[in-house]
């Protein structure tokens, strides 16, 4: 009798850490494919790109020094990146200076973009090779990052950012601010 | 059937297809080479995860296969590769995990579940064995038996 008993046991345990992974996966507070964040607290690597818009300018690191700023590595090929446009341009309707990456893509795909949708970005830079995106250990879109105003990244999150993720993780660093 | 031979035909092609997508790269000497080998197989794609970057067609690893031969080319070592990708993307990018006291589980557990394995194994086969030892009788006894049912083979009959 006591011996029947251990494998059901261990067949309820395993099938509810299962449904328990399942769920959270479910709410989005789980994701398999993640790596652990390796950035939180360091420096942000500089960086130097051409601008989306025009080949001739750049757009580097260190002329966002001094202040909170936002770098966001989007491209016109990830969905996730159309989804969470317009929450982009709230944030620039707010006064949040971001820093757009377009990532792996073809200029004249990243401009009409902005064109049709609107520009949330203070300055685009144009990365078809993944220069930036190693340097800052992208691996996916859309990709947001926060430096504070001594250069060195805060937060970061993966995926499409919205007013929930940007309380949790990000409003604090520019309520300091002013 | 024809049909369907050239269908497995076609299907056996297909990872002889994926295998050709190798960037053409020149090397100063096949030291470098090897290494670029050596390192795109132990650096894993973080986007097909369960493949190394020498081996996917993802985006993201060819062009992490393009900075590891760039970095080569520079002159870093192996080892400096490695740790450049493994302080933007962390030890998942390694498929080789390092050996520290975070993954000592991962390295040690597997023998150790073997070793207890081992550990029950024999034990259920000592036990097993001592109670054959016990079924077996002395000679006094088993003399006792066949004499018992001698005396009385009329009572079950009865």
């Amino acid at each position: 009798m006591n011996k029947a008993v251990i494998p059901l046991a261990i067949f309820v345990a395993l099938a509810g850490l299962f449904f328990y992974v399942l769920e959270q996966m479910g709410e989005g507070e789980y994701n398999p494919r993640d790596i652990p964040t390796e950035f939180i607290g360091r420096p942000a690597p500089a960086f130097t790109l051409t601008s989306l818009f025009d080949p001739g300018r750049q757009v580097r690191s260190a002329d966002y020094q001094g202040r909170p700023w936002l770098l966001n590595v989007w491209g016109t090929w990830c969905p996730e990146c159309w989804r969470e446009h317009p929450y982009l341009l709230t944030l620039k309707a707010r006064g949040i200076p971001i820093v757009g990456i377009d990532w792996r893509d073809t200029r004249e795909e990243g401009q009409a973009m902005l064109q049709q949708n609107g520009n949330p970005f203070v300055a685009v830079g144009f990365d078809p090779d993944s220069q930036l995106a190693i340097d800052w250990g992208v691996y996916g879109a859309p990709e947001t990052f926060l430096i504070d105003a001594k250069g060195i990244i805060r937060a970061k999150h993966k995926g499409a950012l919205d007013e929930r993720s940007w309380q949790e993780k990000f409003a604090k660093w520019f309520e300091e601010k002013q | 059937m024809k049909q369907l031979l050239l269908g497995f035909l076609m299907l056996s092609l297909v990872p002889w297809a994926a295998a050709t997508n190798i960037e053409a790269y020149d090397f100063d000497s096949p030291q470098q080479e090897r290494d670029y080998k050596e390192l795109t197989t132990e650096l894993r794609c973080l986007v097909c995860q369960n493949q190394d970057i020498a081996d996917s067609n993802a985006e993201l690893a060819q062009d992490m296969r393009h900075k590891v031969y760039r970095m080569l080319k520079q002159g870093k070592t192996k080892q400096e590769i490695v740790d450049f990708m493994v302080r933007r993307y962390g030890d998942f990018v390694r498929y080789k995990p390092p050996f520290d006291t975070r993954t000592l589980v991962l390295w040690v557990g597997p023998f150790l579940i073997f070793a207890l394995a081992i550990f029950f194994m024999l034990r259920a086969i000592s036990r097993a064995r001592r109670r054959e030892e016990r079924a077996e009788l002395s000679e006094e006894q088993i003399n006792r038996a066949a004499d018992l049912l001698e005396e009385n083979p009329s009572k079950s009959t009865d």
